[in-house]
């Protein structure tokens, strides 16, 4: 696929996020944890989004629905379909062109049985039995759905959430940590998902920790750091010592992974000998 | 003095076992993994050794007692969901602090900036409020961790980071540690034993 000739469904550029604070009482202050952040995904194309827990990995998924807090200031250009994404499109599209897994299971009401919450935005005659599909599709039992988000582990909860997002006509799917918690059988349910939406023509935003799961689907990797963007590599160039990688910071996270050196860095730093 | 679980079995619908007869048990100084299924019991079986829960069958014992209620646990739980396990409206000084005043050393273990002691949990990550709840755990008095899925949320450094960082305290203070996690190159990498829940 030629990718420098088709417009690309997402472009993020330059993007920047700031915060207004308040302190002692009525002074004001702004942090900004995001400086410069540009990511693009093109349609059929799935862009994994690794990096530091904190460097503004989900900050980047609410800007693009949306979904900011009140206090944030959001600067720089995010276009869709080559045309800017506003607010008021934003809005227009989330829940239906663009799709959203959330990364905490916070996100789901605590007072609704989870089936029920699949169910909403289904076509409603189709709505149960789609929803029954989905339930089976990810190894949820039948007697799930009329269970309340407290009465399901955390695993179940992911599965949950993942289900809601899964419509039709969805155009760019952006998932935020989809997959912690879950065992490998499910987990790769969810990513054969990911992989259909992409193969149906979506774009997928898929944001996680996990790289070994995102290398299996992913074209493309962006590697995020404090709010920059350090580093977009080929999914490939993640094997061996990395050294088809472009950047020291993604080379260290590849090789901090329990399946490579896990912590011989931090052995080497002085430390004692901690794994056999 | 090993926590140990006896014959252990909770449901939470009347006879829908979620696990029945699990006995299991760890030494101070020991490092032991619970893998399986999700949603076979792995967090339920975790509160119940802490215990937050009381198990509907067995007992749960430690020095050879069964737990004294409105006292120190011993047993300190690590969730897996740090977002659910912070009140929302106290800073993070005051959740950091509430059992004791971890020492400067925890702190610089887990990489805990200053600048974050003055902010709601709303505006930190959920990697960097996992960090708070791993050290306002490690209490002089507790003797057992139990990390549910404690660094699914965190990259693979500060994953390699933290594991480092706790490892070496639990071998200092010689306490015993469960690791509940899918991960099973991570259980491979850190545990000495692993149990498998839910599989007889």
């Amino acid at each position: 696929m030629n990718r420098t000739e088709k417009t690309p469904l997402l472009e993020v550029k330059k993007l920047e996020i700031g915060f207004t604070q308040y302190f002692k009482g009525t002074q004001k202050r702004t942090i900004k944890p995001i400086a410069d952040l540009h990511v693009d995904i093109h349609e059929g194309e799935i862009v994994a989004v690794v990096g530091a827990s904190g460097s503004g990995k989900s900050l980047l998924a609410h800007a693009v629905l949306g979904i900011l807090p009140g206090n944030a200031i959001c600067k720089g250009q995010i276009m869709y379909c080559g045309e800017e994404l506003t607010d008021e499109r934003k809005i227009q599209l989330r829940g239906k062109e663009i799709s959203f897994i959330p990364q905490s299971v916070n996100y789901l009401d605590p007072l609704m049985p989870v089936g029920k919450q699949v169910q909403i935005g289904l076509e409603k005659s189709q709505a149960k039995k789609k929803q029954q599909e989905l339930f089976c599709q990810y190894d949820l039992q039948e007697n799930t759905s009329n269970l309340f988000p407290y009465e399901l582990s955390g695993g179940m909860l992911r599965r949950v959430l993942f289900a809601t997002s899964v419509r039709e006509g969805v155009r760019l799917v952006i998932a935020d940590e989809p997959t912690p918690g879950i065992h490998p059988q499910a987990l790769s349910e969810i990513l054969k998902q990911l992989k259909k939406f992409a193969d149906a023509g979506a774009g997928v935003m898929l944001i996680t920790h996990d790289i070994m799961s995102a290398l299996e689907i992913a074209d493309r990797m962006a590697v995020i750091k404090d709010g920059r963007t350090v580093e977009i590599s080929e999914a490939s160039a993640f094997e061996g010592k990395g050294e088809g990688l472009q950047t020291d910071y993604t080379r260290r996270l590849w090789r901090a992974l329990p399946q490579n050196d896990f912590d011989l860095e931090f052995r080497a730093e002085g430390g004692t000998e901690l794994c056999p | 003095m090993p926590l140990i679980g006896e014959g252990l079995g909770f449901y939470y619908q009347k006879e829908q076992w979620v696990f029945k007869d699990i006995n299991i048990s760890v030494e101070p100084g020991e490092v032991l993994g619970l893998s399986g299924y999700s949603g076979c019991g792995k967090t339920t079986l975790a509160r119940i050794l802490a215990g937050y829960m009381p198990p509907l069958e067995g007992r749960v014992l430690l020095d050879n007692n069964v737990f004294r209620q409105r006292k120190f646990r011993p047993v300190q739980l690590i969730y897996q969901h740090p977002e659910k396990a912070v009140d929302p409206k106290w800073r993070m000084y005051e959740i950091l602090t509430e059992s004791y005043i971890p020492s400067q050393d925890i702190l610089d273990a887990f990489e805990i900036r200053e600048e974050w002691m003055n902010r709601w949990p709303i505006e930190l990550s959920g990697g960097e409020l996992q960090r708070f709840c791993i050290a306002r755990a490690l209490n002089p008095e507790t003797k057992y961790l139990i990390a549910d899925e404690m660094t699914t949320m965190l990259d693979a450094i500060t994953q390699a980071k933290i594991w480092h960082s706790l490892l070496k305290i639990c071998q200092g203070r010689n306490l015993g540690l469960i690791v509940v996690s899918h991960e099973k190159s991570l259980l491979h990498r850190i545990c000495d034993r692993i149990y498998a829940v839910g599989q007889s």
